[in-house]
Order: structure tokens, then C-alpha cells, then sequence
């Protein structure tokens, strides 16, 4: 008899990918986007991405009893992506904060990886808007591109989402490239297109929920913006260019944990997303709609799951 | 595209795992010399369990039926070494069970039973006589199902069978023995083909294939090419590429529908294995008293495609072929998509055995699992649309009603979900236990 040998039940073999090795995907995905904002907003980018990243790594460790900071690599990407949806060079304390109750009740309160409900870092985010949305109002800064040690706190600056002439302020060029005042991680949409090449080529998203939330965006910036932006397409790509669109498309709506599994889920979820996000831009109160968007959306995932199951193998049709 | 190819279809879904073939894909089928002891399972297919016709101390030959039952779906189990029978009585079993076996102890004259002579041609018997002689000689599904094989040449009449489907994709990882005896012996399967048709009185015959076979399409070809009703369909490699279902899929386009069968979409299909067990029943009047097998695997010292008896037991193979006994960590009988992981090495070769694996821990899985991600690959994968992740969630629950509404009971279990899942979640056991609970609650 044979003392080594296991019995388990097949499969036998299994792919090499691990849970880890999903999150370290994503991190890489936002190399891009963190080196460029780093370039644009200076050292402060890079002093707040540390600090969340950090904060939440402790918070996770604390959270699990555990000392492994890096652990399923799932806090660091809550801390990354929570970064980038901030101003650069916020005080770090708001910093911590934020990064702090993303994992702590956007994530460990409901059990940990996997079983949260709603994206951490919209989370953490949602938490700041709420109690220090002063704050976080003031600090649009004016990009000093390439000057990695300069205080870029002298001079604030608008975002193109507040308002009409805000918007003129800016080409499309420098939406797509990313020069101008916002969030660290949203200036830059060719940042975060660059990074996601790699998030399609590892097969961790697919087309369906950043493809429909864009689509959804244009075609409502479009017919319904009103031509605010020299005339309706430009209107329609200044919609999906400016602020998070391209952020929250390509990285927080396809968190794969808040996101439904269905084919026909992630469509009806990134539909929703993007309607959700120009109805807040077009008519709410505030510039903009796309974190709000997705945390709703998240809220729906079950219920989205569940009617959108697909048609079973040889569904005999019922012709009675 | 050549006269006998043929335009297939890709099914959806499904996972490219590791080939792990080329050890032994290009290794000629040695004979493996016939054991001292054979023990012979009396239930190696679906269906009733045979009655043993032999009691410990009798004389047997090899062909010599040692176990009928008068049922329909079964079929007769047959001496596979001559000697005398030891005992008769529970042993154990691939499946992991006891179940009663005859044990026989050589007599090292590996002579055969006087009625096993050649039954004829195929030109001269009739549909019904080629279902007796079939059955007669225990022929079963030898992909690994052991599903009676003249049950399936049987359709009922409103239910006219056009095409058969010889299935030669051999999707598993790490097994060749039906790449081999496409190469080795096309002849008899293309004629047991021709058994198959003339019995189900169908028009078309296809052999498919997949396309990292590129030999055994080419032998095959060669030999169909002046065949009007016989085409050769080579197919995307692809797992679970030889599951009944996608098999049929891609060569006629046709869903089989869910709890029906091949026959409901007018096709019956059989392996390579299966279609040779036929034309020795016919030529040689032959009963299923071996089988070919791969032993392969990082374990074993010798891999090779073995033409080795019934009865065998796997401690034996291992020892002539030679193993890592310190370093295997799982043996698995069949492929390692789908195989049996054994505790024990004391366990017959039976029927249905198209591998014994030998692997060691830089080859499986034996990671464990954290909690599920949504991530939906499982979603992404299933060949017949399932939503693995909700049933397997279900079955954790105990919430029999949801499993079933998820469709649990299509499940394949191919393996593909658990495959793919990156937190290492055995979803396919998960979803077998989903369907224990369902078909439970069904009896109760």
C-alpha cells in the first residue's frame, strides 16, 4: 500500500491561476496609470498611492489577525485604485482615512475578499466625499508635469467636468493624454487604455462591461449633452474622456467580486453604469456621477445574476 | 478541403489544458503479457450487475463467459487468462467501492475457449444477429462511460438514426491509446464502423478527430477516401472536445437536449476502442477481454500505450513498467480531467479504463481553496452553460430547489469549472454532490 497517495476528486490538473495572481494582474494593469500620474502631479502622486496602499494592507493584516501584508494582493489593489480616484496631495490623514474604512467596512465587515458587495475603493471614497468633501473640493491642482520634486499645492485649478467654460478649458488631446487638474488615476485615458491591453490579454475582463459603460456614456453625451463641447460627437468623447469614465469602465466596474458572471449580466451592468453616470452628469447636482454609478450598480449585481442564468445546453423549447 | 473532410463547428466554452501526450503519443501498443492472477469485476458497465456463472475451483478458459445477467441494458463478463477461480467474491474497485469479482488464478497455458471462432462476415448477418454477437461479447462504451454497447444500437423506431460518430478526439490530457490505434489499426475501426451503421440501418459515418492528431487523420483519410458515406471530421483541439454532447455538436450542429440522449437528434457515437471490440467480436468471434490503456505520468519509469486483460490488477503494471512510488502523490485510472484518484494499487483493470496515471505534486491540483471571487471563469468555461459558482453555492447551502433550477442535473462533469477556478474551488465535486441531493430529494 501506498502511504503517499491521495485521493481527491477530478479535475486532477488545474491552470496555475491563483487568486493572488488575478490581483497582481490588476496592479500590473495600473503600472500605466500610476508612473503617468506620478509624471504629471509629482511626488505628491506617489506619497498618496503609498499611503493608501499601505493603510490598507495594515488594515487587512489587522483585519485577518494574520502578518502578511501583501496576503491575496487584494488590499493592495484597493489601496492602488483608491489613489487614483483622489486629488493628489491630499493630507495624508484624509489619505488614511479613506484607505482605512475601504477595507475595514468596504471589505472585511461583509467577510472578506469575495464576499463584499459594493467595490472597497468606491467605498473608501464614498466614505471622504461624505465627511471631508471640502477637502477634497479644494484640491484640483494645476499638473507640473515632469517635475517630480515641485510643491504643486501652489495653484489650484477646475476639472473640465464643472461646468461649460471648464470644459472648453481643455482639448480633447489633453483628455487623452492626461495633462490637466483631476484625480491622480482619471487624467489619463491612454494610461489606463495601455494598462487594460493587459487585463484582456490575461482574460481578467472582458469586453461586455467596460465596452457597454462606454458606449452607453457616448452615445448619451452625444444626443442628449446638448452639443456643450464644440458640437454633439465631441460632446459625446468629452463625456468618456473627462473625469473617471475610463477609470471606472476599464478598472472598478469589472472588480470581478462586484460585478455579475453572466455574459448578459455584465452588459445590463455596464448599461447601467454608464446610464447612471451621464443622468448624474446630465441632471443630478453633482459633476459626476460614475462612482455613484458603479455602487449602485454593484448593489444590483445579485439581482442582475439571477434573471440573466443562460439558456442550459439543448433547452428543449416548450411548444405546447 | 479534401472529399472526406467535413466543416465542423466550434462549441462554446471549454478550457486548453496541457496536452501531456508526447511521452507516449508516437510509442507503438505493446502487448502486455497476461497476469498470474486476474480478479474480473461482475459490474464493469452501466446498468444490472452480471450473476457469476463460475464458482472458486472451477476450470475457465480464456472467452469463457463468467458472468450474465438476464437484464437488457447489461451485458455478459468474460474469463480473461485461463486458470482455475480462486475465489468469488468483493474486491475492490476502480470506483472506489467493493464489488463482487472473479478471481482466477492462471494456469499459464493462455489457452482459449473452444467456441471462440470467427462469426462471420458483415455482408451475411442481419442488424438483430450483430446486436446478439455484440452483446454476446460484453462489448461496452471504452471511452470510459461502459455504457452497453448494444443497448445504443437499438434506437427506439420513431427514432431513425442517420449519422454515427466514431469518436476519435481523445481529449484528455496525457492519454494516446485511441491516437494509437487510429494509427495502428484503421482498418478495423472504419469496419466496425460499418457494424455500427449496418445495425442502426444509418446512412453516415464520421470519424472525428482532434487536430493534434495530425497523423490519425491522415491514416484515416487515406483509407475513407473512396468511402460515398463515410467522412473524416477533424476537430479543434479543444477539452472537453469528446464529450457526447460537444462531439455531436460540432460534427452535425445538432444540441442533444438536456436529460435526452444522442439518438433524440438522430446520432449514435462510439469510441475508437469500441468500434474495434466490434469487429473482433465478428471476425474473430472475440469476446472484451482486453482493452488498450496509456500508463503515463511523471511517476511512471516506463510510459507506454499497454494491449493488456481484463482483470489485470493496476500493482502489476505498475511494477513491470516501473514507478516513483516515494514521489507519486496521485494515481489516477482514466484521464486526469475526469479519472478516479485511487488509494490502493491492489485494484483491477476493467473494461472501461483508458489510463492509470502515475502523477506527481508538480502536476496536480492539490491546492486549496478560498472563498469564491465572482470572477465568472466558471461561467466562461462550461460547454453546456451552466453557472458552476451558483450551483456549487447552492449545494454548499443545502438548497436543493436552487441547484435544480441552476440546471445541476446537466451538468457533464467535465471538469472544465474547477479547472479554470482561481480560487482553486472544487466546484465539480460540489455540483456531483448538488446532484446526490437533487436525485435524493427526487426519491423521497
Amino acid at each position: 500500500m501506498s502511504g503517499n497517495l491521495v485521493s481527491t476528486s477530478s479535475p486532477h490538473i488545474k491552470t496555475e491561476e491563483t487568486v493572488r495572481s488575478v490581483m497582481v494582474d490588476v496592479l500590473i494593469a495600473l503600472f500605466p496609470v500610476a508612473v503617468v500620474s506620478v509624471a504629471i502631479f509629482g511626488y505628491h502622486a506617489l506619497v498618496t498611492m503609498i499611503i493608501s496602499i499601505i493603510v490598507a494592507m495594515v488594515t487587512e493584516a489587522a483585519c485577518k489577525r494574520k502578518f502578511d501584508l501583501f496576503g491575496d494582493g487584494s488590499a493592495a489593489v484597493t489601496g492602488l485604485l483608491l489613489a487614483m480616484t483622489l486629488p493628489p496631495a491630499l493630507p495624508w490623514w484624509v489619505i488614511a482615512s479613506g484607505s482605512f474604512f475601504a477595507i475595514a467596512i468596504g471589505k472585511m465587515a461583509f467577510g472578506g475578499t469575495g464576499n463584499n458587495i459594493f467595490n472597497p475603493a468606491l467605498v473608501g471614497r464614498a466614505l471622504l466625499v461624505a465627511s471631508w468633501g471640502g477637502i477634497l473640493a479644494d484640491k484640483w491642482y494645476f499638473p507640473q508635469p515632469f517635475e517630480f520634486g515641485v510643491d504643486i499645492t501652489g495653484t489650484t485649478a477646475a476639472t473640465p467636468l464643472m461646468g461649460e467654460t471648464e470644459a472648453m478649458g481643455v482639448t480633447l488631446e489633453q483628455l487623452f493624454i492626461g495633462n490637466m487638474a483631476g484625480s491622480m488615476g482619471e487624467t489619463s485615458a491612454l494610461a489606463l487604455l495601455v494598462g487594460s491591453i493587459w487585463l484582456f490579454y490575461k482574460k481578467q475582463i472582458d469586453w461586455r462591461i467596460p465596452g457597454s459603460f462606454i458606449l452607453i456614456v457616448f452615445l448619451m453625451g452625444a444626443l442628449l449633452g446638448g452639443g456643450m463641447y464644440h458640437d454633439h460627437l465631441t460632446t459625446g468623447l468629452f463625456h468618456v474622456l473627462a473625469g473617471g469614465v475610463m477609470l471606472g469602465a476599464l478598472f472598478m466596474a469589472t472588480d470581478m467580486v462586484t460585478s455579475p458572471v453572466t455574459p448578459l449580466g455584465k452588459i445590463i451592468f455596464g448599461v447601467g453604469c454608464g446610464f447612471l453616470t451621464m443622468a448624474i452628469r446630465l441632471y443630478g447636482t453633482l459633476p459626476e456621477g460614475v462612482f455613484f454609478a458603479i455602487l449602485i450598480m454593484n448593489g444590483l449585481v445579485p439581482l442582475i445574476d439571477h434573471f440573466t442564468v443562460p439558456r442550459k445546453f439543448g433547452e428543449v423549447k416548450s411548444n405546447a | 478541403m479534401s472529399d472526406s473532410d467535413m466543416k465542423v463547428s466550434i462549441f462554446k466554452g471549454g478550457v486548453h489544458p496541457a496536452h501531456s501526450k508526447r511521452t507516449t503519443e508516437s510509442v507503438a501498443i505493446t502487448k502486455f503479457s497476461p497476469p498470474q492472477k486476474a480478479v474480473i469485476p461482475l459490474q464493469q458497465h452501466i446498468g444490472a450487475p452480471c450473476e457469476a456463472k463460475v464458482k472458486a475451483g472451477d476450470k475457465v478458459k480464456i472467452g469463457q463467459k463468467i458472468g450474465d445477467s438476464e437484464s437488457f441494458v447489461s451485458v455478459p463478463i468474460h474469463a480473461s487468462i485461463s486458470g482455475e477461480v480462486e475465489s468469488v467474491g468483493p474486491y475492490n474497485h476502480p470506483l472506489g467501492k467493493q464489488v463482487e469479482a472473479v478471481t482466477i488464478a492462471s494456469d499459464g497455458a493462455d489457452s482459449w475457449h473452444d467456441d471462440i471462432k470467427p462469426l462471420g462476415e458483415l455482408e451475411d448477418l442481419s442488424p438483430e444477429k450483430l446486436r446478439e454477437i455484440i452483446r454476446e461479447a460484453g462489448i461496452v462504451g471504452m471511452g470510459g462511460a461502459t455504457f452497453p454497447a448494444h443497448v445504443k444500437l437499438k434506437p427506439p423506431e420513431e427514432k431513425p438514426i442517420d449519422t454515427v460518430i466514431i469518436n476519435g478526439a481523445e481529449c484528455e490530457p496525457y492519454l494516446t491509446g485511441d491516437h494509437r490505434l487510429m494509427v495502428e489499426r484503421p482498418e478495423d475501426i472504419i469496419y466496425g464502423l460499418k457494424i455500427m451503421m449496418k445495425a442502426l440501418e444509418a446512412e453516415n459515418g464520421v470519424i472525428g478527430i482532434e487536430k493534434n492528431k495530425p497523423d490519425a487523420i491522415k491514416t484515416m483519410q487515406e483509407l475513407v477516401k473512396d468511402e460515398t458515406h463515410i467522412k473524416v471530421a477533424p476537430l479543434p483541439t479543444k477539452y472537453p472536445q469528446g464529450a457526447e454532447k460537444m462531439l455531436i455538436y460540432s460534427i452535425t450542429k445538432r444540441e442533444v437536449p438536456s436529460g435526452g440522449l444522442p439518438l433524440d437528434v438522430g446520432v449514435v457515437n462510439h469510441n475508437v476502442g469500441t468500434a474495434i471490440a466490434m469487429t473482433e467480436a465478428l471476425r474473430e468471434g472475440k469476446p472484451l477481454v482486453e482493452r488498450v490503456l496509456t500508463v503515463t505520468g511523471s511517476g511512471i519509469k516506463q510510459p507506454a500505450n499497454l494491449k493488456i486483460r481484463i482483470g489485470t490488477l493496476v500493482k502489476d503494471v505498475l511494477e513491470v513498467q516501473g514507478w516513483h512510488e516515494e514521489t507519486t502523490r496521485k494515481l489516477i485510472i482514466g484521464g486526469p480531467m475526469m479519472g478516479l484518484s485511487q488509494t490502493s494499487v491492489d485494484v483491477p483493470v476493467i473494461r472501461g479504463t483508458s489510463g492509470i496515471l502515475a502523477l506527481t505534486d508538480e502536476e496536480v491540483n492539490l491546492g486549496e481553496s478560498v472563498d469564491c471571487i465572482n470572477c465568472g471563469k466558471c461561467v466562461d468555461v462550461c460547454p453546456v452553460y451552466l453557472v458552476p459558482t451558483f450551483i456549487a453555492k447552492a449545494a454548499d447551502r443545502q438548497m436543493v430547489e436552487r441547484a435544480e433550477r441552476f440546471n445541476a442535473l446537466d451538468c457533464i462533469e467535465c471538469g472544465c469549472c474547477a479547472f479554470g477556478c482561481p480560487a482553486g474551488i472544487p466546484l465539480t465535486l460540489k455540483i456531483r454532490e448538488a446532484k446526490a441531493q437533487i436525485n435524493e430529494k427526487r426519491k423521497s
